[in-house]
């Protein structure tokens, strides 16, 4: 089976059979990560930009250690050090880079929708690795890879998300991919972070943490951003971390055989207390691990690779 | 040489309304009645055969954006008059967010010297509220005025400090300038770029909430009950600011306003795939305001239909749909857009003609209207026509429309500024 699509820009646009696809392709490329030798050489001569507008350690790190297991080249190119300084625009930017001829082009942008107004532009595919608060479809692939393999099947799992829910891209592609993938999403947060009508997305939602937490699979916690203080959101990290804060004691209330995940970054003792981010419930890292492979998958069969292709 | 519309249904609202002929002679009409040339055949004259179609006051599009000075690559007086004339405008005031902006003399003698050489419709600026836009001091409308400022308004940006806006309303009125008001709360906006609500959110796009509005159109109200002073509300976009409206009207609050032909005919869920051409301030709206607009347009709340026309190059539109100006244009679209309300039975084409022609006059104090004496400024209205809106075929110099490639009915055929056809449709035949 191949995925027949140019681009991946959003959880929204992807079928339940092409996620499927996706997963089963990210569980194969894992294995590459464990061998000695960590490259093999499906996608020599194939060129991989990462294309970073705005800030990431893990995500640029995780493709670019992605394309090279699978022996492309890869660039990265952040806003700083583009012409974009210069007042180049995306689609100006983006054609520059097309006549360059990559194979793929992987974006971070700060703006909604940047991916696929370039993805628009260009002939070539379109990997969106997070656009402002909208989306970020390898993040939430990765989450429910992570899912998956811990709990066997990701359908009829409860999950609860809990942060900032308005500023999130994470949350947007989860909500959307778990819904999709036949699981329950309950988001919790203070009032001030929970958007305008996400119940239409099929989402139920308390501001009660407790409640969030007491029956769910699996809990993930959202990083909060220091800066949102200014725009009243919450009034002190203080305040947030004893209401929303992800403590040893509230986990009490918690199924003995709760998940505990979070994209990253986290700040400790904010979101989530010390010792429950490296507690026994927190799978954190195998997200992280998981982020090379499903993100190997994706280079892989946006190139036109096959499900039944093996990884040598 | 005389010049006879004939055989139009002749719809002045609130004066006349039957199949007519129109005499016009040195630029005035000097004849309205059936078969008025019966028994003066050998006279000269121009015939325009309106038979099948609907003869009006000539249409007066009260918010414009002409972008001249400064802007000229969007529009110029020039091309935005022809975009008006094409569009069955006889009149358009224009905001001041020019650059430099419209808050002294100098330039509102720029703009009316250009149109008048233009001579393509009327063209009657509306200069600053405040100096520079900026909300910190008055301009000085008496210099204004007399440069021939129409109205003041700090269209584009809000009077965010009530005090001034109060000094405003209360200077202005010593000049009967009009006060025409954009409502919009910044800090409520903080940053949104379309609708607070359920496509906001999946889209991940920061949301301008209703009250960002509403809460400056009270605020005006409560001024404009203060002062006694008539206040017009541009663009009214939200269910709750027709509330409000219809309220202080009923209260006797001289308050007026207008909405955009977008507010009634979209909404936000129509933003598919980021397009920019659907971004505009304030932001398109929920079916439920869609409706209320409409409530507001039959029951008079809302008193005139004015475009809003924004006129961006794709350098501002080919962006980042955050990053991308706000506004669509609007003249050559008004009118079909405006007879789908009719065609959907939600007001009448008396109602359509005066929210077009008769209202905007009367707010801003102008004369028009069909009678014997006045100037011959009249739109000629196909409402039968059936066509596919085409961008490309617009006069404007800017394409930013969210209508293009709409099948619509209805279309203005000929536009008539001061006796003189100013724009008439290819197909539509002309003798004599």
């Amino acid at each position: 089976m191949e995925l027949s699509r140019k681009d991946i820009l959003d959880m929204e646009s992807l079928s339940v059979e092409e996620i499927t696809l996706i997963l089963d392709t990210a569980d194969k490329m894992r294995e590459i990560s464990q061998r000695s030798i960590k490259k093999v050489p499906t996608l020599r001569g194939k060129t991989v930009v990462l294309f970073f507008y705005e800030p990431s350690t893990r995500t640029r790190t995780s493709f670019d250690i992605a394309a090279k297991r699978l022996s492309a080249d890869s660039l990265s190119l952040s806003a700083s050090t583009s012409s974009m300084v210069k007042g180049e625009t995306l689609i100006d930017t983006g054609r520059n880079l097309e006549a360059m001829r990559p194979d793929v082009i992987v974006i971070r942008h700060t703006s909604a929708g940047a991916p696929h107004l370039l993805a628009k532009m260009l002939k070539s595919p379109v990997i969106n690795a997070g656009d402002g608060m909208h989306a970020h479809p390898t993040q939430s692939l990765l989450d429910l890879m992570t899912v998956r393999e811990n709990k066997g099947q990701i359908s009829g799992i409860r999950i609860a998300i809990i942060g900032d829910i308005s500023h999130s891209r994470v949350a947007r592609s989860n909500i959307i991919g778990f819904t999709k993938m036949g699981a329950d999403v309950i988001i919790s947060g203070p009032p001030t972070m929970i958007p305008k009508g996400i119940e239409t997305l099929g989402v139920s939602v308390t501001h009660h943490m407790e409640e969030a937490i007491c029956d769910v699979d699996v809990i993930m916690m959202l990083r909060i951003q220091k800066e949102r203080q200014q725009h009243f959101l919450f009034p002190s990290e203080r305040e947030y971390s004893n209401i929303y804060g992800l403590t040893a004691a509230k986990l009490k209330k918690a199924k003995d055989d709760v998940l505990i995940m979070h994209p990253g970054p986290i700040n400790r003792g904010v979101e989530i207390a010390y010792d429950v981010a490296d507690g026994p419930y927190s799978i954190i890292l195998d997200q992280v691990t998981n982020g090379v492979a499903v993100r190997m998958a994706l280079l892989y069969l946006i190139t036109g690779g096959t499900r039944n292709a093996d990884g040598d | 040489m005389l010049t006879v519309i004939k055989g139009g249904r002749v719809i002045d609202p609130g004066n006349l309304d039957d199949i007519l002929d129109i005499v016009i002679e040195d630029g005035n009409i000097i004849e309205i009645k059936k078969d008025a040339l019966a028994g003066n055949e050998h006279i000269e004259s121009k015939i325009i055969d309106a038979s099948g179609k609907i003869v009006a006051p000539g249409l007066i599009d009260m918010h414009v954006h002409l972008r001249d000075p400064g802007y000229e690559y969007k529009e110029t007086i020039e091309t935005g008059s022809r975009a008006a004339a094409f569009g069955g405008f006889t009149a358009i005031c224009c905001m001041p967010n020019t650059d430099p902006v419209n808050d002294c003399r100098q330039v509102t003698e720029y703009i009316v010297k250009k149109a008048l050489k233009t001579d393509i419709v009327r063209v009657y600026p509306v200069a600053a509220i405040s100096k520079g836009l900026k909300g910190d001091n008055l301009s000085e409308y008496g210099e204004l005025k007399d440069a021939g400022a129409i109205a003041v308004s700090d269209d584009g940006n809000p009077v965010m400090n009530s005090q001034l806006m109060r000094r405003a309303l209360e200077y202005s009125s010593g000049f009967n300038l009009p006060v025409i008001s954009h409502c919009e709360d910044l800090d409520l906006v903080s940053g949104g770029a379309m609708n607070e609500g359920a496509v906001a959110t999946k889209m991940g796009l920061s949301g301008i909430p209703n009250a960002a509005e509403s809460i400056m159109v009270l605020r005006d109200i409560a001024l404009c009950e203060l002062t006694g002073v008539p206040v017009h509300i541009a663009h009214v976009s939200t269910k709750e600011s027709v509330i409000a409206i219809r309220d202080a009207k009923k209260r006797g609050v001289p308050v007026t306003a207008e909405t955009a032909p977008h507010y009634f005919s979209l909404t936000d869920d129509s933003i598919k795939d980021y397009n920019t051409n659907h971004k505009m301030n304030p932001p398109l709206r929920t079916e439920q305001d869609r409706e209320a607009i409409c409530q507001g347009l039959v029951d008079g709340t809302i008193d005139a239909i004015a475009t809003d026309h924004a006129p961006h190059s794709i350098i501002e539109k080919a962006v980042e749909f955050d990053q991308a100006a706000n506004g669509i244009i609007g003249l050559e679209t008004a009118v079909p857009l405006g007879l789908k309300l009719v065609e959907a039975g939600i007001i009448n084409i008396t109602d359509l003609i005066e929210k077009m022609s008769k209202n905007p006059a009367r707010i801003l104090g102008l004369k028009t209207g069909l009678e014997i004496g006045k100037t011959a400024d009249i739109t000629i209205i196909d409402p039968e026509v059936s066509y596919c809106i085409d961008a490309d075929r617009f006069q404007s110099l800017s394409k930013n429309t969210p209508f293009d490639g709409w099948d619509v009915k209805g279309k203005a055929v000929l536009t008539m500024v001061g006796g003189k056809i100013v724009f008439h449709d290819e197909h539509f035949a002309l003798r004599g």
